[in-house]
Formats: structure tokens, C-alpha cells, sequence
């Protein structure tokens, strides 16, 4: 199958039916694929081939007896570490859970493979998704698919470059602060943030609940409208996820985008931008406008202190969650300690990398008597300014269009030693997070070394139809769409 | 706090810290994570410049409650206890194994 890297949704769907191929060979093509490519690539932690031939094996059945097929049936589908799978190691790149094999399926998993999608691997990413380079995975890292040298971003950079190096057709990662968004942004694919209570997390290890988020990575608009509307709507294993209608995504994309109004936040094209990145992002924003879409220049005041609020409650909510990882139930038990608190004390020491760990000290040191006041509760209270600076704009505008991140992937290790300027460098995504709205990354462009730069499309709580149409129209309009895999260098 | 300065974050406290964290750090580990701890303290003391009296701290992400309505509290299938115990490092007679408890 010599275009199995450009494949799409609907591409796989008629190649079934017409018998061009079937789901075995697809399977089969994607394990060699992501196989053969991994010492390269990094993106894989563990492959997942008897469920994806099982899957792909119940595909080609349904189509011989002439049975109705699922929306992403025979579908290659790669999935972040941090989301379990029942029966296959679920590690959250992390020492802690190098053996840990899932005992149940999250309930995205369970929608893509009734869907009739095959899983056929866990991707690397940052331990416990802190990170947004993947350089925290404590296995090996990703290398970016257009060049090598540099992070695929992070912390869903294995799920991001699954999709770039053409190895899956569509990824499910974890964005917490932008951990979708930024590495989609950095390897030139599109990723989705949907709006907090839209997918279940059950299943999803949790790191900061407040701002977890499942979403998917596609080639195209199309394919993450199609992956979102499989996994959206009410769990009753999840009291987060939202009874909002899901409507069919994929179905009702609509390029006609005249007289949406475009937000453009003064705010994210001030210093520290990248020119190179702003240039694009301001050539996207002419492409709306000629696509009829009016340009509003709004202001979100509170931008500057997103990043401070979010790094207290992420890592307050991190401390709390992490708790659990005591040696005891699951997770990794140190050999030497004779006690019960020695053995969780240096079961968490040599269970945990160092981003992970620095982590859980700062959460539970705004936690701890005395501080709550002025970390946690202040944070908070930030965080409810920031929010209520969306509310006041979406009155306004219908979405808003700005960079995803300031500059394009970074070189390997460029920013290891700065916790503080790896944390920066989620600016423009950390935002949206905590308003708990929805967000995409669309390709736009590169920069002048070839680099993928994406634009950033926000909405209103639940109102991810506008910003699938807006991406919809506006890869049409640059000519994105079709699965335009990245160069590779 | 005073707006531009990072408060001191003495190796005692980081040790107080991880002590109710859970977690064991060696003397190089405890230098580090106090100035990193300072530094990220330094850069979030921004947040003092904004006078957030009589905010409401954002404590929900889902605002309506009929979004998130919780479910009848009846019993249902669960991880059986197999299940629940295969993951465990050291387990045996349907229960988890640690360490002593009590040091006497």
C-alpha cells in the first residue's frame, strides 16, 4: 500500500468497501510502519498488535457478511500512554508504572474500538503528561518528524508525531495546558482540546483534574470532527462528563464561515512571539477574512497571569492526585525499606522523574498550612478572571484566532534546565485550559526553516462546531487538507 | 508577601515538604528543588498584583448543574477483586502485602 501515510477517514472507508485493501492489510501496514520507525521516531512505548489484528479481523468479517461497518472501521489508531487499555501496559512514561498493566478499558478506548478502530500502540509522552517537550518521558524521547534534532512538543508528542510521521491515520492524546494543541502545533497536525465535560476521562490517569482533557490528532479537520464525535457525550463512570447533545461533527462541517466573528486578543502577538510565527498567524487570520469572516480586535486583560495560576492549581491538583502512587496497589515498590513509610517514601523517590517531582513539591507546598491562602485560593481567583475575560468576549465575537504557541519546536534539550521557561513556552494554550473551553491547533504554515506553525481557533464552552468549521474552511482555503504529511528531514 | 520577590524557601522546608509529599530526596535533590521551588514562588508572586477581592474562586469548570447531574447511588458491577489485585507488587490470601506497619 504505497499511500498508506496519506489514508484518511473516508479514504479507508471506501478503500474497504471497494475492496481496494482490507483491514488486516491497514493493521498490518500500520504496526510495520510505527514498528520499522521507531528507533527513529520514539513515538511508540509499546505496540498493541494482537488487539489491532483482532479488531481489524471483526472489520473485514462485518464487511464479507455484508454487515454495516462503524464510522472508523479498519481505522490505524494510536493512543497516549497516559489512557488505559485493558490487558496492555499503561505506563504514563513513567518509572512508577513501568509494569503496570491496565485492568480496564477507558471509555475512549471502548468508543474507538466499538467504532471499529484499531489500536496498535501506546505513545511516549511526557511522565504523567507534565512537559511540552516529551523530554520528560522517562524511557527515551520523540524526535520531531521534520527534524530530528528538535521536540515533537509535549506532553502528547508520541500521540502528535504518530499522526506527522504517517504512521496513524488519527491519535487520542491528553492536553491539560496544551498538551494537544502545542505538539499538533509543532509537528503540523491538526489537535483538539474539546471543551472540559466533553469526553469522559474515566480511564484517563489523572494528573490535574480540574483541566484534563482527552482529545484527537488528524491529518485533516475532518478526521478529528469524526474521532471527537465517536468519543463525546455522558459516562456514567465519569460525573464530569457533560449531558450536552454531541452533535455529528464530521456531518455538519461547513466551510461557509461569512460573517462569523473572528477575536483577535491583542495579547498573544506582544513580546516573545516569534515573528516568523505572528506572520503566519496574521496571513491565517487574511485567509479567514477572505473567507468572509469579520476580524474583531478584542483584549483578554488577564493573559499575563495565566501561566502563574495555572502552574499553582495543576500542580496542587498533580500532589493530590499523585498520592496514590504508594508501592502498595499498583505502582512501582522499592526493595529496600523495612517499614510501610519507607517503602512509599522511596517507592515515590524512584518512581518519579525529576519534572514529576518538582511537580508534587510546589503543589503540595501551596497546599500546606499557611499557604493555601496565598497560592491556592488566589490562583483560583485568577483563574475566575481569566474565564469571565472569555465570557465577556465570546458576547462578542464567535471565536478567536490566535498562534498556539510562540515559537515552532525547539531543539532537543534547548530548554531543559529552565523549568520556568519550558513552562512559558504554554502561553498562548494554558489560557483556554482554564476557562475550560474548547481549543484547535490547524497547520498554517511553516516557518522559514520549514518549521510547521499552527494557528490556535478557541469557542465557547460546547460550541466546537465553529471551531471545526473555521479549521474546515480555512484548510480548504490553504490547501492543508488531504493529509499533506510534513517533509521529513 | 512582597510583589517582586520570591519568598525564601529554606532546604528545611523543602524537607518538611517531602516529608508530606512521601518522598525520600537526597541532600543534592533538596538544593535543587529549593531554588527551583523559589524561582517558580518568585514568578507566581505576579498574582498579587491584581486585587481579586470579592472574586469567587473558580472552583467549577462546568457551571450549569443540569450538565453534570450525579447518578442514582445504586451498587453495580465493579472491578472484581482478582482484577484489583493483579497490578499489586506484592499481594497473597486476597489481600495487599507491606512492610511493618508499626515499629515496636
Amino acid at each position: 500500500m504505497d499511500d498508506y501515510a496519506d489514508l484518511t477517514i473516508d479514504s479507508i472507508r471506501s478503500g474497504l468497501l471497494s475492496k481496494r485493501f482490507s483491514a488486516r492489510e491497514l493493521a498490518e501496514s500500520a504496526l510495520r510502519a510505527a514498528g520499522d520507525g521507531n528507533d527513529v521516531s520514539g513515538a511508540f512505548l509499546s505496540f498493541t498488535p494482537e488487539r489491532a489484528i483482532a479488531a481489524a479481523d471483526r472489520v473485514d468479517a462485518a464487511i464479507a457478511a455484508g454487515a454495516d461497518i462503524g464510522p472508523l472501521a479498519g481505522v490505524p489508531l494510536a493512543v497516549k500512554d497516559v489512557i488505559m487499555t485493558a490487558g496492555e501496559k499503561t505506563t504514563c512514561a513513567s518509572r512508577a508504572l513501568e509494569n503496570f498493566v491496565a485492568p480496564y478499558d477507558a471509555t475512549a478506548v471502548q468508543r474507538v474500538e466499538n467504532a471499529g478502530a484499531m489500536i496498535v500502540g501506546k505513545t511516549n509522552c511526557d511522565e504523567f503528561a507534565m512537559g511540552s517537550s516529551n523530554e520528560n518521558s522517562a524511557f527515551y524521547p520523540v524526535r520531531n518528524p521534520v527534524d530530528r534534532q528538535r521536540v515533537p512538543g509535549g506532553s502528547s508528542g508520541g500521540s502528535a508525531a504518530a499522526v506527522a510521521y504517517g504512521y496513524t491515520p488519527i491519535s487520542l492524546g491528553s492536553d491539560t495546558g496544551g498538551s494537544i494543541r502545542q505538539p499538533a502545533s509543532f509537528c503540523g497536525t491538526v489537535g483538539i482540546m474539546p471543551t472540559y465535560g466533553r469526553v469522559s476521562r474515566y480511564g484517563l490517569v489523572a494528573f490535574a483534574s480540574s483541566l484534563d482533557h482527552i482529545g484527537p490528532f488528524s491529518k485533516t479537520v475532518k478526521d478529528s470532527a469524526r474521532l471527537l464525535g465517536t468519543i463525546a457525550g455522558s459516562d456514567p463512570y465519569d460525573s464530569t462528563a457533560a449531558h450536552a447533545t454531541v452533535p455529528d461533527f464530521a456531518a455538519n462541517l461547513n466551510p461557509d464561515v461569512r460573517g462569523l466573528k473572528i477575536g483577535v486578543p491583542r495579547e498573544y502577538f506582544g513580546d516573545g512571539l516569534q515573528p516568523a510565527v505572528g506572520d503566519r498567524i496574521e496571513a491565517g487570520i487574511a485567509t479567514l477574512e477572505r473567507l468572509g469572516c469579520e476580524r474583531v480586535d478584542i483584549s483578554l486583560p488577564h493573559t499575563r497571569y495565566a501561566v502563574a495560576s495555572y502552574y499553582l492549581i495543576c500542580t496542587a491538583e498533580a500532589s493530590s492526585n499523585l498520592a496514590r502512587y504508594d508501592g502498595v496497589r499498583y505502582s512501582r515498590r522499592s526493595e529496600e525499606s523495612d517499614t510501610l513509610r519507607d517503602m512509599y517514601r522511596n517507592s515515590r523517590a524512584e518512581g518519579f522523574g525529576p519534572e514529576v517531582t518538582r511537580r508534587i513539591i510546589l503543589g503540595t507546598y501551596v497546599l500546606s498550612a499557611g499557604y493555601y491562602d496565598a497560592y491556592y485560593k488566589k490562583a483560583q481567583e485568577v483563574r475566575a478572571l481569566i474565564a469571565q475575560d472569555f465570557e465577556e468576549a465570546f458576547d462578542e465575537v464567535d471565536a478567536i484566532i490566535c498562534p498556539t504557541s510562540p515559537f515552532p519546536a525547539f531543539k532537543l534539550g534547548e530548554k531543559t534546565s529552565d523549568p520556568l521557561e519550558m513552562y512559558l513556552s504554554d502561553i498562548y494554550t494554558i489560557t483556554g485550559s482554564l476557562a475550560g473551553i474548547a481549543g484547535m491547533s490547524v497547520p498554517c504554515g511553516t516557518d522559514p526553516q520549514g518549521l510547521p506553525i499552527g494557528m490556535q481557533i478557541l469557542t465557547n464552552h460546547f460550541q466546537e462546531q465553529t471551531m471545526l468549521n473555521l479549521g474546515h474552511a480555512f484548510e480548504l482555503a490553504g490547501g492543508f487538507e488531504g493529509g499533506a504529511v510534513v517533509p521529513r528531514r | 508577601m512582597n510583589a517582586g520577590r520570591g519568598p525564601r524557601v529554606t532546604r528545611e522546608e523543602v524537607e518538611r515538604i517531602a516529608n508530606l509529599a512521601n518522598l525520600s530526596l537526597s541532600e543534592a535533590d533538596i538544593a535543587k528543588y529549593a531554588r527551583d521551588l523559589r524561582e517558580i514562588l518568585h514568578y507566581v508572586d505576579q498574582l498579587n498584583e491584581l486585587d481579586t477581592d470579592g472574586v469567587e474562586p473558580m472552583a467549577q469548570v462546568l457551571h450549569a448543574e443540569n450538565l453534570a447531574p450525579l447518578r442514582a447511588d445504586t451498587p453495580g458491577p465493579s472491578l472484581d477483586q482478582d482484577t484489583a489485585l493483579r497490578a499489586a507488587p506484592l499481594a497473597g490470601d486476597r489481600h495487599f502485602k507491606v512492610p511493618k506497619v508499626i515499629d515496636r
